[in-house]
């Protein structure tokens, strides 16, 4: 839907809303039932964590692998208040933070330059497609071996993990702005830092955005792998110490915070996403 | 070779010598084996509304591109006349879309003024004057994907005129336009222009609209393209797009080009 469309029928839902009881049952259907599936999927993860419960309680399962909700929620609470959870939740966001802007924005560059100049991309390309395959999990051995087991070690892991896709996805960004604009900065005798900056990055910037929503996936994950071998904090860190302690609530509660932090970080960026390409319909 | 007859007649309209914005002499544009341009030469003197018609690949878009600096030239020389310092040579009109869709209205129209690092004041004053000329005033906060094609387009012509140029290079700015959107547009072109009458070289394949804008119309052969004729339209200033409609001359002179184009078709469809 375009956003003038929906600008009419913002303008229009005043009237349409009060005719649409009368008139339009299939709309009022359409209405409930949409009801009926939010309501099932709320329905559905309450009713597992009952089950469970439940199923712990009453010794079903063991509790010592699946610990009941109840007794999660109780570690999550001493966590909190211990300070040990926010202290780990923080230095992991630092990582990803600093990992982001030390991976992302050579990417962002590297990847425009690719997009524009024809010598860069032959120079540059083969590079990338040979290391790209490498899954990033495997070379942290490497990389604790260059930086050792301080904080830069974590935050080149996540580096790396967002650079590729971010760098990848903003030559395609580059590649697919239509000629048109190219040549009307050519015609505008834009410079080349004009053409980068008025016509390639802000072209290219909803495929950018997609590379950095998936180098935020890649982030996380790495992050969690990072910490759990190379670091004495982080939450990773926590959860890999919790399972050699064998506190499985602590696991359960790092499980859930590293979740939590996944599904916070994919809506920031979707709401940056929208604000940063607001000139495009459909976002 | 017809051509010379032409321009004979041409000369022969009464005129007083002005300066010659666009000068094109003995251009060739050659594709690999395929001729687009064989010979073609022209003079656009300044403040002229200088058209140029032709069947579908004829080569007069690449002339343009040629001028705009979007294409190089196989031999032969194209010349556009030196600015006032300060101001740019050119400006272009492109046919389709062509406005940034990442731009505000406002900073589509201001896009050539920022990129000759005109002074903030200047790009302001230029911006507001060219969107209250084009009516689009209320829209320059909108982004291009909220207004239609023919507002699009309006954007188009206020980015290029605000830019000041010596002269105008037009595309088909139209040809992507319903009719009623193109009469209208037709119509504000010849309002605005007729104000300061810059220099203007106009492409398009519609001899109508050729005939409604222009003072001088070059009529170009089929694949490869050479001049044909040229044509003085001779139709008083300011025009009316409908009036001119119901005027016999225009009537004599579309009929006329029709006359000289009929068979570039019909060469051009082979």
């Amino acid at each position: 839907m375009s956003a003038q469309d929906r600008l009419e029928i913002g303008a229009q839902s005043g009237v349409a809303a009060s005719a649409a009881d009368v008139v339009d049952i299939g709309e009022t259907q359409r209405l409930a039932a949409r009801r009926r599936e939010r309501l099932m999927s709320i329905a559905s993860p309450v009713g597992l964590l009952l089950a469970w419960e439940i199923a712990a309680r009453l010794g079903v399962i063991d509790v010592r692998f699946f610990p009941a909700p109840t007794s999660i929620i109780a570690e999550l609470i001493r966590l909190a208040q211990s300070g040990e959870l926010i202290e780990n939740v923080l230095i992991s966001l630092q990582r990803i933070t600093l990992g982001f802007l030390l991976g992302g924005i050579p990417a962002v560059v590297i990847g425009i330059v690719m997009g524009i100049s024809r010598p860069v991309r032959a120079l540059v390309d083969p590079l990338i497609v040979a290391t790209f395959p490498i899954p990033k999990s495997a070379i942290l051995p490497f990389i604790l071996l260059i930086f050792g087991l301080g904080e830069m070690s974590k935050v080149v892991m996540v580096a790396i993990g967002v650079f590729f896709p971010v760098a990848i996805n903003s030559t395609a960004g580059v590649l697919q702005i239509s000629q048109i604009y190219l040549d009307v900065g050519k015609s505008f005798k834009a410079s080349r830092w004009d053409t980068f900056r008025t016509i390639a990055l802000p072209g290219a910037l909803p495929f950018v955005m997609t590379g950095i929503k998936l180098g935020a996936g890649l982030a996380l994950i790495l992050i969690a792998v990072a910490e759990m071998v190379g670091a004495k904090s982080g939450i990773g860190y926590m959860i890999w110490s919790a399972w050699e302690t064998f506190s499985v609530a602590k696991m359960y509660v790092g499980l859930f915070v590293i979740a939590l932090i996944g599904f916070a970080v994919s809506f920031l960026l979707r709401e940056v996403e929208r604000w940063v390409i607001r000139w495009k319909p459909d976002v | 070779m017809e051509t010379g007859r032409v321009t004979a007649a041409v000369t022969r309209a009464p005129q007083r010598k002005r300066p010659v914005k666009i000068r094109i002499n003995h251009l060739i544009k050659r594709f690999r084996s395929l001729v687009a341009i064989d010979d073609v030469s022209l003079e656009i003197e300044e403040g002229t509304f200088f058209a140029i018609v032709g069947p579908s690949g004829c080569g007069k878009t690449t002339m343009l591109r040629i001028l705009g600096g979007l294409e190089t030239v196989t031999s032969g020389e194209v010349e556009i006349a030196e600015p006032a310092p300060g101001r740019p040579q050119y400006s272009m009109i492109f046919q389709g879309d062509s406005i940034f869709p990442w731009m505000t209205v406002w900073q589509n129209a201001a896009y050539g003024l920022r990129m000759r690092k005109a002074p903030k004041e200047e790009t302001e004053a230029a911006v507001a004057h060219w969107l209250e000329r084009t009516g689009l005033t209320p829209y320059s906060r909108l982004y291009p994907h909220q207004l239609s094609g023919g507002m699009r387009q309006r954007v188009s012509i206020a980015r290029a005129f605000a830019n000041d140029p010596e002269v105008l290079l037009m595309d088909e700015p139209f040809s992507a336009l319903d009719e009623q959107n193109r009469t209208i547009l037709q119509q504000e072109l010849l309002r605005i222009w007729e104000v300061d009458k810059k220099t203007v070289m106009f492409i398009t394949h519609s001899v109508d609209e050729a005939v409604t804008l222009a003072d001088k119309i070059m009529v170009m052969t089929a694949s490869p393209g050479r001049t044909k004729t040229i044509i003085d339209v001779g139709l008083e200033r300011p025009r009316n797009v409908l009036e001119l409609r119901n005027d016999p001359r225009y009537g004599r002179i579309v009929y006329g080009i029709w006359g000289h184009l009929k068979d570039e078709v019909e060469r051009a469809r082979l």
